[in-house]
């Protein structure tokens, strides 16, 4: 075993083996490539599509059709609560399915409250906003869609706000008294929403969701989530969960299932964040597993050979 | 004398760092633009008027009379009307810099160029640089940039936390009237002072006595209630959706079929797999009995589904990360160096 894990030493960023210091009489050898150049290939495997504008089709999957169908077979004007739980570091992986939700809400008409359990995740609610403001104008702010904006408590503000929203959300996160605007006069609680959208990065996010609101008080609720976050969620589909996203991938089938539903969209090149954001994966994806394929070949090779 | 990657590696550098130079020297990147947009409040309040007295008409026609909330809102509007004369304000969002030129090709004097978020970009660019830095190995650029981000990362999230927490949830609950007219101007009048808040501040008055140079055993009372109060809550919570509801998820029919469409294969055996997935794992994390035999093929079988699992899950966050580094690549692309977007600027 000892032979094929990498010691310590191997993860060392300092490790400076050049490409042509394999050992006496071996030149070029991959066996001690620099790991700097497998970090080169990827940068160029990702700018490379990017800087191309490599656009690949897109199918949305049944997962993803399920989600999408959530939202679509709600009627128009629902309340959908936007439950944006992730900050700046993840923003690269779940902005693309965060706007598409919106878009989609918006062109259903939905009425909109945000919300998060993420300090840092406010300006991420002010960005998906913006999309409101800037492509939907007939959107009112108040009447249409609220911010409520961010408080502490992680889940315990789950458990709060399920039955008594006002007793932490006494003001909108402009300090808007939320007996004054009419879309929260009369609310009470979350589970009047008819369905809530969480786009999660960790926790508190989708799981803390499902816990303390979904679950105890069968609120429809659909999910995004990141790569890392998407198989310990999957159980919950779809009894807990009508549906989840995970990833970038999912992200870009929601788009396209977004752009089929509504072709109009089509002409807006922000609604397809997401498939093209996929050009360069799939082709990191391919030096991965070129790389891993590789790597195997050489092992087992040396294995035959008992080097 | 240089090892030749070394020497590349610096080739790279240099490249890419004389390209950064020339076109900073251009003038073609790396700035930021802002709109303008300056709002009075009269217009707004009777374009408000006016879309109410929009939807009246259309009530009208349909038969129908305006409701009284609405109603309500417009009396509001139309009574605070002369309060508002001469109130403007200005809404600055960001710009693209192709809206320096309006529709009509003439500057457009609303966008206008913004130092301060030119240097947010440049920080964030080279903060960005900084942290891969460390693909090259470890080096002051990369230590400084974690640094910065530590420090800012804990510093928001503190403002944060106490004007949301202490001043909002804590200090306007316990003295409504006050934060009223100091911080919470937006505090609704209706909030009255609720006694029960002074626990919460009697507990995390007692946290903070660990700081103290006597009595530091204070502060287990109040953690104490916490650990109890948080395992108590998160307890029933995880046994309702992560255990009762999880029994139910895997009570399923092995052979589906519908009246239609008679058996549905596809979902049958997506069921078989999950009811023998979820079996023959419980099974190996079964520690009662030697894994042998019968016991132990089934084990075995639970170890591929939990390895497949594991596959699974590090196939995502391989296609996570590569989604962030994309995304990086995307702002220092576009957003700082300019480059025209395939398919959309050029």
């Amino acid at each position: 075993m000892s032979d094929i894990m990498p010691t310590d030493s191997a993860y060392d960023p300092q490790s400076d083996i050049s490409p042509t210091d394999g050992g006496p009489g071996t030149g070029f050898d991959f066996r001690n490539l620099d790991r700097r150049w497998i970090f080169l290939a990827m940068g160029l495997s990702i700018a490379i599509p990017m800087l191309r504008g490599v656009v690949f089709p897109e199918e949305p999957s049944r997962e993803v059709l399920d989600v999408f169908a959530t939202v679509e077979g709600l009627e128009d004007g629902s309340s959908v609560l936007m439950a944006y739980d992730y900050d700046p570091a993840s923003k690269g992986e779940l902005e693309p399915m965060a706007a598409a939700f919106v878009r989609h809400c918006a062109e259903k008409k939905h009425k909109l409250y945000f919300i998060t359990l993420w300090p840092a995740a406010v300006p991420m609610l002010q960005k998906n906003i913006a999309i409101l403001k800037r492509e939907y104008p007939e959107y009112t702010y108040g009447e249409d869609y609220v911010n409520l904006g961010f408080r502490p408590g992680n889940e315990g503000v789950i458990k709060v706000v399920v039955t008594d929203l006002k007793k932490l959300y006494a003001n909108d996160v402009d300090g808007t008294d939320l007996n004054e605007l009419p879309l929260t006069t009369n609310l009470k609680n979350i589970q009047s929403m008819d369905l809530i959208i969480n786009v999660s990065a960790g926790t508190p996010g989708a799981k803390e969701w499902v816990q303390y609101a979904a679950t105890p008080f069968d609120i429809k609720m659909v999910a995004g989530v990141t790569g890392v976050g998407y198989t310990p969620l999957v159980p919950y589909v779809p009894k807990q969960l009508a549906g989840i996203l995970g990833a970038i991938k999912a992200a870009a089938e929601y788009e396209e299932a977004l752009l089929l539903e509504y072709p109009e969209l089509r002409e807006n090149p922000a609604t397809q964040e997401g498939l093209r954001k996929m050009g360069p994966q799939l082709v990191a994806h391919i030096l991965i597993i070129g790389l891993i394929v590789g790597g195997n070949v050489i092992f087992f090779t040396d294995r035959k050979r008992g080097v | 004398m240089m090892r030749s990657s070394n020497v590349i590696w610096l080739l790279l550098l240099l490249v890419g760092g004389g390209f950064l130079v020339f076109r900073t020297a251009n003038g073609s990147m790396g700035k930021a633009y802002v709109r303008h947009e300056v709002f009075d409040a009269t217009t707004s309040f009777k374009e408000q008027i006016q879309k109410i007295d929009d939807e009246e008409q259309q009530e009208l026609a349909k038969g129908k009379t305006l409701s009284e909330r609405k109603a309500a809102a417009r009396r509001k509007l139309r009574d605070r009307l002369p309060d508002v004369a001469g109130i403007t304000w200005t809404n600055v969002s960001s710009a693209e810099p192709g809206e320096l030129i309006g529709s009509d090709g003439q500057p457009d004097p609303a966008v206008v160029f913004s130092w301060s978020r030119t240097i947010g970009l440049w920080i964030a660019a080279l903060g960005t640089l900084a942290i891969m830095s460390f693909l090259w190995g470890d080096n002051v650029f990369y230590k400084l940039a974690e640094a910065i981000v530590v420090g800012a990362s804990a510093a928001y999230a503190m403002v944060v936390g106490f004007w949301t927490g202490i001043i909002q949830n804590l200090f306007g609950k316990l003295i409504p009237t006050a934060m009223r007219d100091t911080v919470l101007p937006g505090l609704p009048g209706s909030q009255e002072a609720e006694l029960i808040y002074i626990v919460p501040l009697v507990l995390s008055v007692l946290m903070l006595w660990r700081l103290a140079p006597q009595g530091g055993w204070i502060s287990r009372w109040p953690l104490a209630f916490f650990i109890g109060a948080t395992a108590g809550i998160r307890l029933v919570a995880y046994l309702d959706a992560d255990f009762v509801q999880q029994i139910g998820n895997t009570i399923i029919p092995l052979i589906v079929s519908d009246k239609e469409q008679g058996l549905m294969v596809g979902q049958s055996i997506g069921n078989i797999i999950i009811i023998v997935g979820v079996l023959a794992c419980l099974v190996y994390f079964f520690f009662s009995f030697e894994h042998t035999g019968a016991v132990g093929a089934t084990a075995r079988v639970g170890i591929w589904f939990l390895m497949i699992t594991f596959g699974a899950g590090f196939a995502f966050t391989v296609m996570g990360r590569i989604a962030l580094i994309s995304d990086r690549f995307y702002f220092l692309f576009y957003d700082w160096l300019w480059i025209p977007k395939p398919g959309i600027d050029a």
